[in-house]
């Protein structure tokens, strides 16, 4: 995970008066797994098209496994494999004629075609439906269909936009399992623009937040939770005669607690200041002779990360 | 040039089209009523008028206005023989014109704002096709319909043609010169010159209707055709077909040449 598969330099995109991309700069490394996140309208697919030498950029610069994607896009785009927001499939033809048509655009060898084909249909999961319209596909039969697409041609690079926006719980799993075997085993890069930040944290290595086109956190999910997020939620199960008074003193500790502390499901919820702050509660609670059966921190995530995050920048 | 992916989406243009019944039905209306109906149609005119007394009189006064050089080719014949010449040989030569031109500018204009439409064009637009690449398969579906069905018209027409006039010309006598050059030279032009300007109009438009509107538009020079014709006011031998095509072709070549130019991926994704 050494050479940079992807360099941009203060890359812009404006759309008439709107900024789409705001001097951008970020580097994605071989092998890795980078999560492009932000929320609708924040620039996500923006950079994707310019990265593929789809949309011009208003101005800096930008490297793709080596190539200036304004000037060798075509080479370029034979190398990169896109699964766009919207799957992007001809309704009147068949999983196979899709496959079929792009298996020629990408220049996959004649005596490959079949066999690739039939390959990534069983791959996934769509071989007894192969002959079968498009028009007649569930949404997850889509976007399996328009990942196996992306995959075609074998790309060093893979883009994928909002790849499990949409699909049941059980087709999300496999489009992520798929993913993940894609980098850990194949070497295959992936460039992954989500919503799903639970997902996010769960697959990639480094994360990059865009907000309204500018770049706002990057680095690991475990770097920008201890940058980002500051305040812990801990969940303390206590000798349940003994609730209330610790719920009392707990709001009695301004110093270590922030805001009202909650009892959803029985077990007591509170939010410290920082990480810190947990030994000084225990001991004020066991000083106080409140019996305390389970002290438990909930790991800091991306999700509050984003929203930490978008908070500041809302000025909320 | 990448022939394999241009004509990979030439055939799955081609393919998809094909099952638009927004496209093919006024395709099949038209042919039918151009190819089948109108030749039987002015096959019973001689029927239907016989025993009317002035008609004979009034078709002669039509025949007496036409051009020398059509009045000259038509010697010899008989009223309703030449009713038939005129009718099926030399009025419906442009009419037969808008045939290939309607679905070269109707298969254009799916092009680009029909799978903007359906939200297909994006996957395209990521492939390695270059530009031009793009440009010139989008035009090809569309100008390899539009030949493909004009020769199967015309053999269609040809045949009916012959039928329907057995009664009076007893032998065949269509195709003639003119048509040939027509099939072979003008056809093609004219439909490269409509998919040409179509595709670069379907890049600029939101949707097929948008698109489809300007392809109505292309259609008027040969219904002025039509009328010059029908009024004397020209008449279509070989030397003019020939000139015609040229004409077309010149055009043509200049408005794929400014289009592919002109053309980048870029803008029909930007804004």
């Amino acid at each position: 995970m050494n050479t940079n598969v992807i360099s941009i330099n203060q890359l812009t995109r404006n759309f008439k008066e709107t900024v789409a991309v705001d001097n951008l700069s970020l580097e994605v490394k071989s092998g890795e797994i980078f999560g492009f996140l932000g929320h609708n309208g924040a620039g996500k697919t923006t950079t994707v098209r310019l990265l593929n030498g789809v949309i011009e950029p208003t101005a800096g610069s930008m490297r793709v496994l080596g190539l200036d994607p304004q000037v060798d896009g075509p080479v370029l785009r034979n190398r990169t494999g896109v699964l766009t927001e919207t799957p992007s499939l001809d309704d009147r033809l068949t999983a196979w004629e899709i496959l079929a048509v792009y298996a020629d655009l990408y220049g996959v060898p004649r005596k490959a075609v079949r066999s690739r084909i039939q390959e990534l249909l069983a791959e996934f999961d769509l071989a007894d439906r192969a002959n079968e319209k498009v028009g007649g596909y569930s949404k997850g039969m889509r976007q399996r269909l328009a990942l196996a697409r992306a995959l075609l041609h074998k790309p060093e690079l893979i883009f994928l936009d909002e790849a499990t926006s949409g699909l049941d719980p059980v087709s999300a799993h496999h489009v992520n399992e798929l993913v993940e075997r894609m980098a850990r085993r194949e070497g295959c890069t992936v460039f992954m623009c989500t919503h799903n930040l639970v997902e996010a944290q769960r697959l990639c290595d480094r994360v990059a937040i865009l907000e309204h086109g500018r770049l706002v956190a990057l680095g690991t999910p475990t770097e920008l939770t201890r940058q980002y997020v500051r305040r812990l939620e801990v969940e303390i199960e206590v000798e349940e005669e003994q609730t209330e008074a610790a719920l009392n003193m707990l709001r009695n500790m301004p110093q270590l607690v922030v805001g009202e502390p909650t009892k959803p499901n029985g077990a007591i919820v509170v939010t410290v200041k920082e990480r810190n702050s947990i030994p000084d509660v225990l001991a004020s609670m066991v000083m106080s002779h409140v019996r305390v059966y389970r002290m438990a921190p909930q790991e800091a995530n991306l999700e509050q990360v984003y929203f930490t995050l978008h908070e500041e920048k809302e000025g909320v | 040039m990448n022939a394999r992916a241009i004509f990979a989406i030439a055939r799955k243009d081609l393919k998809v089209v094909s099952q638009n019944k927004n496209i093919i039905t006024p395709i099949i209306i038209i042919a039918v009523l151009f190819f089948i109906i109108f030749p039987w149609g002015t096959g019973l005119v001689p029927t239907l008028l016989h025993g009317f007394s002035g008609t004979v009189d009034t078709l002669e006064g039509f025949l007496a206005k036409m051009p020398g050089n059509m009045r000259y080719e038509l010697a010899g014949y008989t009223v309703s023989q030449q009713l038939f010449i005129v009718m099926l040989v030399y009025m419906m030569l442009p009419f037969f014109l808008i045939i290939p031109l309607m679905i070269a500018s109707m298969f254009a204009a799916d092009s680009f704002a029909g799978e903007k439409e359906r939200k297909t064009l994006e996957a395209l637009l990521y492939t390695p096709t270059t530009d031009r690449e793009l440009f010139i398969a989008k035009m090809l579906s569309g100008w390899l319909a539009s030949i493909a069905l004009a020769l199967v018209g015309f053999v269609v027409y040809a045949i009916n043609v012959n039928a329907a006039a057995w009664s009076q010309m007893h032998r065949i006598f269509f195709p003639n010169a003119m048509w040939v050059v027509m099939i072979l030279w003008v056809v093609p032009a004219l439909a490269a010159l409509g998919v040409s300007l179509m595709v670069v109009v379907s890049a600029r438009a939101q949707g097929f209707q948008d698109a489809n509107q300007m392809a109505g538009l292309v259609v008027l020079p040969i219904v002025a055709l039509f009328y010059a014709q029908m009024a004397g006011a020209i008449f279509l031998n070989i030397t003019t077909m020939l000139f015609m095509g040229l004409v077309i072709w010149l055009l043509a070549g200049a408005l794929i040449w400014l289009g592919s130019r002109g053309f980048h991926r870029n803008r029909l994704l930007a804004g």
